[in-house]
């Protein structure tokens, strides 16, 4: 080739090069860690949790993203293990992850907090922060608190208060059995019914106080003929995941009549297994609006949304969609990824979550302030059922936000 | 008080006849070829696994015979292809193989079936209370796998004792090289005895999946106290495994319901502890709370007192 | 031509040559760890060599019983937890104030924990060797890891005990807040351990364990008490397998009952056996590898136990010698310098097997993809390329290179065999 002719097509490779290189490349995605059970006993929870948290990512970044990237879900599978939690997490801070949820037993969530906590005092350059979905054992924001974690679920005394207050309301029962998993969550929820229903209700007996391996008891049958040779007339529970489906099982086989007050009866298998035998029986304490009756518009076209994607899932970690968003509108307010802001703007921030409910993050301890319901299993006026059985919840009170709030022992020391 | 004793003692003894459907087929394989096959309870859990999906599409009763069947094979492949071939190495490499397979047959579970529980259901026709006695009822389904254990149980014993296969099978437990010289197929009988070893244990896989839950690690949770009920009974006598199976289920459901501390259960029997002192854990956890560790405390007090089982004759 | 004069020196010669080779290996050794964190210098590098330090001295610990001593055991990592979780209880208190223990002291509080623990269990366990030796440590495994839930205060509960190495008492104002500075700590006592299990393995009592395994009948005969010389060898390992433990309890600062149970005694057999249990080096080789795969292979695949356990089953199999051993095999075509005639043919059958092993590898994983199907999505990456699992091409594709991959390997493999028995046969002098 000539020379004048190499030159010109030379200028036109390194035109073309610096045209390719130029053209906008995408920013790269803001990546939000999940670390949760995708195997073992739990399971089922933790995939559901995952699906859930990448629908309301989807609904984020189709609304422009954050600060012009979009919103990545990395799931990492802990087996409800604390120990491979912390491989996880150390996966996490390796791959230079700055925001970690997870919610799926408060075993792990201690173990996490601890870890995330170290960590931070000793490598101010890779902060992580830790967002607790789920676990709601009251001590990690009580004695075990700390500035880069975060809770968005009512935690286990808010809503024992609100059992208890259903409970103390209720006087055909006299005698109370308690049945739990052993574990920080099981032993709290134990610990909190005995409390309070002693000062609301002294006359009802605790005639129970169980705790069962948890994840391991795979037929309760023993255990509910304990409940019934103990004459209790009703049950409190914190069970969840297969060791409530396994309850459920086993109480209905048994032929158990007496209501239950639970914490997480229903959904992910739950409400199947429970089925006709658990109409207007099994109460539930969450943290929204349970769908039915006239569910609000916007969690009504969310659920709606939902099972067209996941037509044998349910939404019932709403919870999930307010901390995402409350993390995403803290780092567009802080203008950065940067840990210690965006957890300073996560501080006191507000929120309306879909149920309608004005919530604000507690600057003492980190912990979501929100209204408690309570709910019923039924099959009556359901507009929204779960585990597509025709069975779900309906609402039967409601406590506000105000009232359902309890004190805090944490002494939270910033980092300056 | 009544109620809980006699549904302790229903729902123990089916527990212990559903053990017993495991360990008779781990002994009688233990006897006849010294191998304790750590893969056992691996066969128990593709039997649920397999009766699952076939019962998606056959129903539940085909599967239940042709579930079994299927794992049956699968297991005389194995000692065809893998244990014959290590068998030469001793009896660890054997121990350490049917370890290998335990594992890859759980993580294959786990690949073709995936991670969470399925959700296997018991037949429509069995799902109602039979009887109700004060206030408890106790499901039809429960006493169905009573019947079938116990059919398998006089099966096994009528094959063993009354046919001429059985008789074969019952000399090379004891006298495998004179059965062999004598012209039998010893190998062939040893194949056959696994694979209806196997074929035993995903039978019980097939009727205690909608019981005990269909899950990847139903093999590890059953699998364990398998080996503490065939050690504990004797390896290779197949009565040790019955009685020894029966009294580790009645003891595990009975000890659930006793809410006595083990401090104050001991002293019942008049054996004093001080409270207090590093083993104040112990005496205050009630028994109900140590109902998993009593077959592992029996099994470990088994092999130090008397190592070859209840009824046993050998240890190795 | 050596006279009377010279053949002295000769072989003071050759001695030195010996002893330079013998301390020359470890010398190196202790080399390779101190320059290795230069070598790779990414975060997750570092935390991947931290857990492969423990996982050496853990497996060498366990082929103290199992290689050495001819003893299965299913419930190893029981002294390692326990070991783990005192050295924990024992940090946190130094943390305290309570006790002045520096953290690199710390595997001298595991190893004893685990050696008493050892010595309570072995006094019954030993008793016996083969299968019942094996159950038993099987029912103490269990019985341990069902006892967090009942001893909740030194196991924790489900949450088990977590401990802070930052507030413990300074050594030499040596901190170990960051993973490169637990390295050094680990690579220390790697050393320090490996060194200590070489040597007993070369005491009478190590010799004697090996005596014991392959005839007990005849060592009892020579007059040594099978069960003591067992008890010690266990006791020795249950010393070691505390002392992983404590550098574990620094490294993660959490103990739970998991780390006593079967998973652990099961993952610390697969290692050492892959390795190859006939040799010192083996359960080095194992635990390397084991880690290497397990972290590696995790952030790809969720089957990695799979293939891990059939990398387990063909080396029980086919090469039950492990990895160690196969390497040993080549030892005479080292000496005999024909080590080269056996890379072409090597090179071409470890190709082969590569392009079977993805072959089987795709199949696997798009088997998984459909079988945990999730309905949102299409396709996945498998090696780097963007898959469709439900369409029929990439079936077709990987199921023609694992059988390519398998003809190939017919045809090359007896080629590679015989290209090693050329090189192994004795030199002709």
């Amino acid at each position: 080739m000539s020379r004048p002719k190499s030159a010109l097509v030379f200028t036109v490779i390194v035109a073309l090069l610096a045209g390719l290189a130029s053209s906008a490349t995408p920013a790269d995605p803001i990546r939000i860690a999940y670390i949760d059970p995708l195997s073992g006993p739990f399971a089922a929870t933790g995939e559901n949790g995952l699906n859930q948290f990448k629908y309301a990512a989807d609904a984020i970044n189709k609304a422009g993203g954050v600060l012009g990237r979009q919103i990545e879900i990395v799931p990492l599978d802990n087996k409800v293990s604390p120990q491979e939690s912390l491989i996880q997490l150390k996966k996490v801070i390796g791959d230079g992850i700055p925001f970690v949820f997870q919610g799926n037993s408060s075993g792990v969530a201690h173990a996490i907090s601890d870890a995330v906590q170290k960590h931070n005092e000793r490598n101010a350059g890779n902060r992580v922060l830790y967002l607790n979905y789920s676990a709601v054992d009251p001590a990690l924001t009580n004695e075990k608190c700390h500035f880069w974690h975060f809770r968005f679920d009512a935690h286990a005394d808010m809503k024992m208060a609100a059992l208890t207050d259903v409970i103390a309301a209720n006087k055909s029962v006299k005698k109370m059995y308690i049945i739990g998993q052993d574990y920080s969550f099981g032993k709290a929820v134990a610990e909190a019914a005995v409390a309070m229903l002693g000062k609301k209700r002294p006359d009802i007996q605790i005639v129970g106080n169980e705790l069962h391996p948890i994840g391991k008891v795979k037929d309760f049958s023993p255990y509910v003929q304990k409940l019934v040779a103990s004459g209790a007339d009703a049950v409190i529970t914190g069970n969840w995941g297969a060791d409530m489906i396994a309850l459920a099982k086993a109480a209905n086989d048994g032929g158990l009549k007496v209501p239950f007050y639970t914490y997480y009866a229903a959904s992910d298998g739950v409400t199947a297994a429970i089925g006709a035998a658990g109409i207007d029986r099994i109460r539930l304490v969450h943290e929204s609006h349970p769908g039915n009756p006239n569910a609000p518009k916007a969690l009504s076209d969310y659920i709606v949304g939902y099972r067209k994607l996941h037509p044998q899932n349910d939404v019932n970690q709403p919870r999930i969609n307010t901390g995402l968003n409350m993390l995403a509108q803290a780092i567009k307010r802080a203008g950065t990824t940067d840990v210690d802001k965006v957890a300073a703007a996560l501080e006191g921030a507000e929120f309306t979550n879909l149920s309608g409910d004005q919530l604000v993050m507690r600057r003492e301890d980190h912990q979501l302030q929100m209204p408690v319901y309570i709910s019923v299993h039924t099959n009556k006026n359901i507009k929204h059922d779960l585990d597509a059985s025709g069975f779900g919840l309906s609402l039967e009170s409601k406590i506000d936000r105000d009232k359902a709030t309890q004190p805090s022992t944490c002494k939270m020391q910033r980092p300056s | 008080m009544f109620t809980l004793i006699f549904f302790s003692l229903l729902n123990g003894l089916v527990y212990g006849m559903l053990l017993f459907m495991l360990s008779s087929g781990l002994t009688l394989i233990f006897g006849m070829m010294g191998v304790l096959n750590f893969a056992h309870a691996s066969f128990y859990m593709l039997g649920a696994y397999v009766a699952f999906t076939l019962g998606l599409h056959l129903g539940f009763w085909p599967a239940l015979v042709i579930a079994p069947v299927v794992v049956g094979l699968l297991g005389a492949l194995v000692e065809r292809q893998g244990l014959r071939r290590v068998h030469r190495f001793g009896h660890i490499a054997e121990l350490i193989f049917t370890f290998g397979v335990a594992i890859v047959i759980e993580e294959i579970v786990q690949l073709v079936w995936g991670r969470p529980a399925k959700s296997y259901q018991v037949p429509a026709m069995l799902d109602f209370p039979l009887f109700r006695v004060l206030g408890s009822s106790f499901p039809a389904y429960k006493a169905f796998m009573l019947v079938i254990a116990v059919a398998i149980f006089a099966f096994v014993f009528v094959i063993l004792t009354r046919t001429r296969a059985g008789l074969i099978i019952q000399a090379s437990l004891t006298h495998p090289q004179m059965v062999a010289m004598l012209g039998h197929n010893v190998p062939r009988v040893f194949m056959v005895v696994f694979g209806i070893g196997s074929a035993l244990a995903a039978l019980a896989g097939v009727i205690a999946g909608p019981v005990l839950g269909t899950f990847p690690g139903m093999a590890q949770v059953l699998g364990s106290i398998v080996f503490v009920v065939v050690v504990i009974g004797g390896l290779g006598s197949l009565t040790g495994a019955f009685v020894a199976s029966l009294l580790i289920g009645i003891v595990q459901t009975f000890a659930v319901a006793m809410d006595v501390s083990v401090g104050g259960a001991l002293g019942a029997v008049g054996v004093h502890v001080q409270t207090g002192g590093a083993l104040h854990d112990l005496w205050k956890v009630t028994i109900a709370q140590i109902a998993p560790i009593l077959p592992y405390v029996l099994l470990v007090a088994t092999l130090i007192v008397r190592p070859t089982g209840l009824f046993g004759t050998r240890e190795t | 031509m050596s006279t009377a004069a010279t053949r002295p020196l000769a072989v003071a010669g050759v001695a030195r040559t010996a002893r330079v080779r013998r301390y020359g290996l470890w010398v190196a050794a202790a080399v390779v760890l101190v320059i290795l964190p230069q070598l790779v210098r990414t975060g997750t590098a570092l935390a991947v060599m931290n857990q492969m330090g423990i996982a050496v001295v853990f497996a060498l610990s366990y082929n103290m019983l199992l290689g050495q001593g001819g003893m299965l055991s299913f419930g190893h990592a029981v002294y390692f937890g326990l070991g783990g979780f005192i050295a924990a209880h024992v940090l946190s208190l130094a943390g305290r104030g309570a006790l002045y223990v520096p953290v690199p002291v710390l595997p001298l509080v595991g190893g004893p924990g685990g050696l008493a623990f050892a010595a309570l269990f072995g006094s019954f366990s030993t008793r016996r060797a083969g299968t019942v030796f094996a159950m038993i440590s099987l029912g103490v495994a269990e019985l341990m890891a069902a006892s967090s839930l009942i001893f909740d205060r030194f196991f924790g509960g489900e949450e088990g005990i977590t401990t802070n190495r930052s507030k413990a008492p300074l050594l030499l104002g040596l901190e170990f807040t960051r993973d490169r500075q637990v390295y050094y700590l680990i690579a220390f006592w790697l050393f320090v351990a490996t060194v200590a299990m070489y040597a007993f393995s070369r005491t009478p009592v190590g010799r004697m364990a090996n005596a014991v395994r392959d005839n007990p009948e005849r060592a009892e005969f020579v007059g040594y008490s099978q069960h003591r010389v067992r008890f010690v060898s266990f006791c020795a390992a249950g010393f070691f397998a505390g002392t992983a433990g404590g550098l574990f309890a620094v490294n993660y600062e959490i103990l739970t009952a998991e780390n006593m149970g079967l998973t652990a005694s099961g993952a610390v057999l697969l290692m050492t056996y892959i390795g190859g249990v006939g040799s010192f080096v083996g359960p080095i080789i194992g635990a390397v590898v084991f880690t290497f795969l397990q972290s590696m292979l995790s952030d790809y695949t969720g089957m990695w136990l799979l293939y891990l356990g059939i990398l387990f089953l063909a080396t029980v199999l086919f090469v039950p010698m492990g990895l160690a051993g196969v390497l040993m095999l080549h030892a005479p075509a080292w000496r005999a310098r024909r080590l080269g005639r056996l890379v072409g043919p090597y090179l071409v059958t470890g190709a082969l097997a590569l392009v079977a092993a993805v072959g089987v590898i795709g199949l696997l994983e798009m088997i998984h993809f459909v079988a945990a199907a999730d309905a949102t999505r299409a396709t996945r990456r498998l090696f780097w390329v963007v898959v469709a699992p439900r369409a029929v091409t990439p079936w077709v594709a990987f199921a023609a290179l694992a059988v390519a991959g398998a003809l190939g390997l017919r045809w090359a493999a007896p080629r590679a065999a015989a290209a090693f028995e050329a090189a192994s046969r004795p030199a002709r002098s």
